[in-house]
């Protein structure tokens, strides 16, 4: 843009070398039903497709901001940075795939915690950044959900999780499927010292962090349509050699199993887990 | 047995079969063919010893797998004495993939827990190739349980390709079955030594492996994910499972230098199989060693040097 465009004023401006008169990104689809949507209008609705009710992955910050009260959520364990200890080379280095994704996400590893209120509770809460190599659990990942822990301990106030992770990261060996035990631990502390822990399960939750840390809440809360379950569809599907039934492995089946207490909607999860905090610790109603 | 052979023993076997051809030749000169089976021997001993000295890990995973490797029934017999299995997980039904019970280990009463992967044909289809389900994980947590109620030591025998990855097995929170166990494991008010016997695979292995003290066999495998899985995701292709194994240094060795295994006990010459009892023997020895150590310890103390080593677990910039 020259200084005589700039001058201006917007309305005036022609379009000349701009190929994005619309800009990319202002319209997307739902992947639920298909309807296109104004993104602005996503973005109010929490990526919630106003039309029927599709819930998009969202990244981890713009979740915990969400969920926070604006404005008091303060990160904690950013700190703490991936290595890569066994030097894990595939077809690219792993050190390579941490620096793209920390690129691409803006993230350092697929983890962020952060410390805040809840309609003026104070609580501890954490994400999975599933666009940061799938969500999966490392050596930062459990370290963080550790530490998150640790404070909910100290602090005497409520830990949240939003998972959302492909499993283990195998680029880390064993010491990832060590993180299922470290994290176990954690929450198992929290549950003999009477602290709550709420996990919400989000799209997608498979594998190791579905086998550890999103499973072990006292309520279990996961939002509508989420795939949640141990092994992929794939690898069943591999296993039994037959099609999958419709539904499988979807949040309402995993509450008519028996696995999760609640279906809850992205735009009521404020108010729903305040709520069931204030219940759970017999606070009076707000 | 030639069916069982691994690829990289075929120099063994070919000297093996060259000395049995000459044990059964028939000929005057009795004292000289004697003389070359000796000889022979000696070069099969070397051999052996040669190439199991530097296995590669892909090659360890083999032996891991091998069809002829002891399992959890054959150390049940003769690590222990006195096992009395106790079955079901008083909710839905028995997991024969799992076996548990009490037993002696040198006179000491403790509760046993193992993963069992069936041998013969029809064995293997009833234990589901030790593939556990939710069923046998509540089976366990049970058992160590118990164990803690009545002050036993738990120990658990690892052999495992993972747990259960199926449609039923999801219906009946395979994943919640687990992670349970890894809390309560963590936990348990009593000592816990887990040993890995053959094939540790993943988070099907782990629901029984949060311990104190973790042993490996000096050809079993441990990994978050089987060699095969992680090429097929990574290199997009499961032939590459060698490379994958390097990779992840699914070895006892390399998982020793890591710092996540705490013992490695030595394997006959040749692995397990080329000897059972004498692996037997190792095992119980290497089992007394750590229940040695652990119970001077007192319970709470125990407990929380547990959750410390839990919490050493991972490797990072920061803090």
């Amino acid at each position: 843009m020259n200084w005589l465009d700039r001058l201006l004023p917007s309305k005036i401006r022609t379009d000349q070398g701009s190929k994005r008169s619309v800009p990319g990104g202002v319209w997307e689809k739902c992947g639920g039903c298909g309807a296109v949507l104004y993104q602005p209008d996503m973005v109010r609705n929490m990526s919630v497709c106003p039309k029927c009710g599709h819930h998009d992955r969202i990244g981890a910050r713009d979740r915990l901001t969400k969920f926070l009260d604006p404005d008091s959520g303060v990160e904690l364990g950013a700190e703490v940075r991936p290595v890569d200890f066994l030097k894990f080379k595939d077809s690219r280095r792993y050190k390579e795939r941490l620096t793209k994704t920390q690129k691409s996400t803006g993230e350092v590893d697929a983890l962020v915690v952060m410390e805040g209120m809840l309609k003026g509770r104070p609580l501890v809460t954490c994400a999975f950044e599933f666009s940061f190599m799938g969500g999966s659990m490392g050596s930062v990942v459990g370290e963080r959900f550790a530490l998150a822990g640790q404070r909910a301990l100290e602090q005497h106030v409520p830990f949240i999780c939003f998972s959302a992770s492909g499993g283990a990261r195998m680029q880390e060996a064993l010491m990832s499927l060590m993180q299922l035990a470290k994290t176990s631990a954690v929450l198992g502390r929290l549950r003999a010292a009477g602290i709550p822990y709420i996990s919400v399960l989000t799209d997608p939750t498979t594998g190791g962090v579905s086998a550890s840390l999103a499973m072990l809440g006292d309520i279990n809360l996961a939002e509508p349509r989420a795939l949640i379950g141990f092994a992929g569809p794939r690898v069943i599907e591999q296993t039994v050699r037959e099609t999958l039934p419709e539904g499988f492995q979807r949040s309402e089946f995993l509450l008519e199993h028996g696995t999760v207490d609640q279906i809850v909607d992205r735009r009521e999860m404020r108010d729903r887990v305040a709520k069931l905090l204030d219940l759970l610790l017999d606070r009076p109603a707000a | 047995m030639a069916s069982n052979l691994l690829e990289f023993e075929a120099p063994i076997s070919e000297l093996r079969a060259k000395i049995e051809e000459l044990r059964h030749c028939v000929d005057d000169d009795t004292l000289n063919i004697s003389r070359e089976i000796e000889q022979l021997e000696t070069k099969l001993h070397k051999l052996t010893e040669s190439t199991y000295g530097k296995l590669t890990p892909w090659q360890v995973t083999q032996v891991a797998r091998h069809p002829e490797r002891p399992h959890a029934v054959d150390y049940l017999e003769q690590v222990f004495d006195d096992f009395e299995e106790l079955h079901g997980d008083r909710a839905f039904r028995d997991d024969p993939a799992i076996i548990g019970g009490m037993a002696r280990l040198s006179g000491r009463a403790v509760m046993v827990i193992a993963q069992e992967k069936g041998r013969t044909t029809q064995d293997k289809v009833r234990r589901n190739f030790g593939m556990p389900r939710p069923e046998g994980y509540r089976k366990a947590l049970r058992l160590m349980q118990m164990a803690e109620r009545f002050h036993l030591p738990l120990i658990t025998l690892i052999d495992t390709p993972g747990a259960y990855p199926g449609i039923d097995a999801e219906e009946r929170g395979q994943a919640e079955a687990i992670a349970r166990n890894l809390e309560v494991m963590a936990g348990l008010k009593t000592p816990i030594v887990s040993i890995v016997i053959g094939e540790g695979g993943s988070g099907g292995a782990l629901a029984i492996g949060v311990c104190d003290r973790l042993i490996m066999l000096e050809y079993s495998i441990y990994s978050v994910i089987s060699p095969e899985g992680c090429a097929a995701i990574l290199w997009k292709e499961a032939a590459h499972a060698d490379l994958a194994a390097e990779a992840m240094a699914v070895n006892a060795t390399a998982l020793h230098e890591i710092g996540l295994v705490d013992h490695i006990v030595t394997e006959p010459l040749g692995g397990a199989h080329r000897d059972p009892e004498a692996a037997a023997e190792s095992i119980r020895a290497a089992l007394n060693a750590q229940f040695d150590q652990l119970r001077g310890l007192q319970t709470d103390d125990l407990v929380d040097r547990r959750y410390q080593k839990l919490m050493g677990f991972g490797r990072f910039e920061g803090v």
